[in-house]
């Protein structure tokens, strides 16, 4: 705000300053600490993991990133298997999840009638809170064997046909694998980016809308040069928190990846996410360096989640710059 | 000197958010060519009285006009009329600038690409005449690629005018365009609509009653949903007939 006139001070009493200047200097405190702890316990928590990955590290070096060997027994560990189903699997689950949310969004926001909004709406937080070990077993129990019987011989009869892609569909239809697992991981974000989606739409300015109306245009064309563009850093985001939750989730596909540490072309086929190998293997790492090497694939999600999120900040920030600020 | 021709005669218009009547009754004739301006408190249906004009209302479920505002003889009012070639004919400015997130040429553009294929040379011939009747060409020639968002408040909603004016509508409304602008950007925008006047059938409501004197050739004065007096700008000012409008343009009330 605008400096008090230095007229107006002459005649005021001298305020004690003692109470604000405590009180302001509590809150600095407070919020200085909390920011700083919580940097701190990042820092600690890449740091002991490392320490934690030593001997894997040591063994191993860089050769731990590119091998796909995961063999307890001759004690020969690599990440490639579980890096490959890790990102394949979120890339499914955004590719399955980004459209549909923003098609949800677009009608809550646009096409719903006022009086079903809300039932719509609510509909999509229940799908949020649900837990994703219920998502797990869903997919399990429902999903993977819909896809076994109906959905993959569908796939094969006919993308199987063609060459290369037919490799994408090779191998029996077990119905758990790569695929069944990011359809899984696209169905549980799909309520989070739906919901901060319509969240973003939602600020698009009446009158903006309006204006393009006013030219003649019609209601998709309104969504596509107006809305869509006007919120894109916002429906960006809403992505990004999409991806952050797919790219460590454990439960739900653990139960439905099918737990093998075999790389395959094949999106049927059956592989091993970091987060889910780490949730069946901790637990009987018997060697040192067996634990040291899980120790490490959990270090491996820790770096990759922080420079995915690190890029998008940095191209969202660039995006930014080049609307010119509005 | 002749009487100019009647471009939108408006019939016993009222108009309804749902059950509450926000306009009663209004009869008026827009002439073409001149500029008229609705004067009034806030609130008295000025702005819902221009929405008519080109159907803004049919983006409102409960939103509804009776009786004719007839343009060129046709009632515009009738769902037979279809909204969105009306919508061409009819262009509008709002309140605040709304540039949309596209580049300055794109913006002015925008309508031209609605309607249809459009050569590469006719388009940017189009532009450029849109942006020079706007005033605006000079301050962005050499920058047309740069978004519409980082001009001053002022060109952005000469920028709004530009894109309204490069489809060549019949009219044009303007609902407050000065209203979140400073006085150097509100002279420039009036200045404009002097020289729009004649090619182009302008509609504007205004809170600015010194405004309305300086732009108009016609004023009409609203209160609560009626239309009190329309007459010449000059008469209305000078010797208003009713006593409302005269208590409120001498400052007595609104």
């Amino acid at each position: 705000m605008s400096a008090t006139p230095p007229a107006a001070l002459a005649g005021a009493p001298p305020r004690s300053p003692r109470p604000y200047w405590q009180g302001d200097r509590l809150f600095r405190a407070t919020t200085r600490a909390a920011a700083c702890g919580l940097l701190g316990l990042a820092l600690a928590m890449g740091l002991l993991l490392t320490l934690a990955a030593r001997p894997s590290i040591d063994a191993f070096g860089w050769r731990f990133l590119i091998s796909s060997a995961w063999n307890p027994v001759t004690a020969q560990f690599g990440a490639l298997t579980a890096i490959v189903s890790t990102l394949l699997s979120t890339a499914i689950a955004l590719a399955v999840a980004l459209p549909v949310a923003l098609g949800v969004a677009l009608f809550l926001e646009e096409i719903c009638p006022a009086p079903l909004r809300s039932p719509f709406a609510m509909a999509i937080e229940l799908l949020a809170a649900i837990p994703s070990i219920v998502y797990g077993m869903w997919g399990l129990f429902v999903l993977a064997p819909l896809m076994a019987d109906h959905v993959q011989p569908a796939l094969q009869a006919t993308a199987g046909r063609l060459p290369l892609v037919g490799r994408l569909v090779a191998g029996p239809p077990m119905g758990i694998g790569m695929l069944t697992a990011g359809l899984v991981l696209g169905l549980m974000i799909l309520p989070f980016i739906a919901s901060v989606s319509r969240d973003v739409l939602a600020m698009v300015p009446q009158a903006l809308k309006e204006s393009a109306y006013g030219m003649g245009a019609t209601p998709w064309e309104v969504v596509r040069d107006v809305m869509l563009p006007y919120g894109r850093q916002g429906l960006f985001a809403a992505g990004i928190l999409g991806l952050g939750r797919a790219i460590g989730e454990t439960m739900a596909v653990t139960f439905v990846i099918g737990n093998a540490h075999r790389l395959s072309a094949s999106l049927f086929a059956p592989g091993n996410s970091i987060a889910s190998t780490l949730a069946n293997e901790f637990t009987e790492a018997d060697g040192d360096l067996y634990f040291a090497a899980l120790i490490e694939l959990g270090l491996i999600l820790f770096v990759i989640t922080f420079f995915i999120l690190g890029a998008l900040q940095l191209w969202l920030r660039r995006l930014e710059r080049g609307q010119g600020g509005r | 000197m002749n009487k100019p021709a009647v471009k939108i005669a408006v019939r016993g218009l009222s108009f309804y958010y749902g059950d509450h009547r926000a306009l009663e009754d209004n009869t008026l004739d827009i002439l073409a060519g001149q500029v008229t301006a609705f004067i009034g408190p806030s609130g008295c249906g000025k702005s819902t009285h221009l929405r008519c004009y080109n159907r803004m209302f049919d983006l409102y479920p409960g939103h509804r006009a009776e009786g004719e505002v007839l343009m060129d003889g046709v009632n515009l009012l009738d769902p037979a009329v279809p909204a969105l070639t009306l919508r061409q004919r009819v262009g509008m400015i709002f309140q605040k600038p709304t540039p949309f997130p596209m580049s300055i040429a794109d913006n002015v553009a925008y309508g031209l690409r609605l309607q249809g294929r459009i050569s590469r040379t006719e388009l940017a011939d189009r532009i450029e005449a849109a942006l020079r009747a706007a005033a605006l060409w000079d301050e962005v020639a050499d920058k047309l690629t740069e978004p519409g968002t980082a001009l001053s408040g002022g060109q952005q909603q000469r920028l709004c005018i530009a894109r309204a004016i490069a489809v060549e509508p019949e009219v044009l409304l303007m609902d407050e365009p000065c209203s979140a602008l400073d006085p150097i950007a509100t002279a420039k925008i009036e200045e404009l609509i002097d020289q729009l006047r004649g090619r182009y059938t302008v509609v504007i409501v205004t809170h600015n009653m010194q405004q309305a004197s300086r732009v108009s050739d016609q004023t009409a004065f609203m209160y609560l949903g009626r239309l009190i007096e329309v007459g010449p700008t000059d008469q209305l000012f000078q010797n208003p007939r009713r006593k409302e409008t005269d208590e409120y343009i001498t400052g007595r009330f609104g």
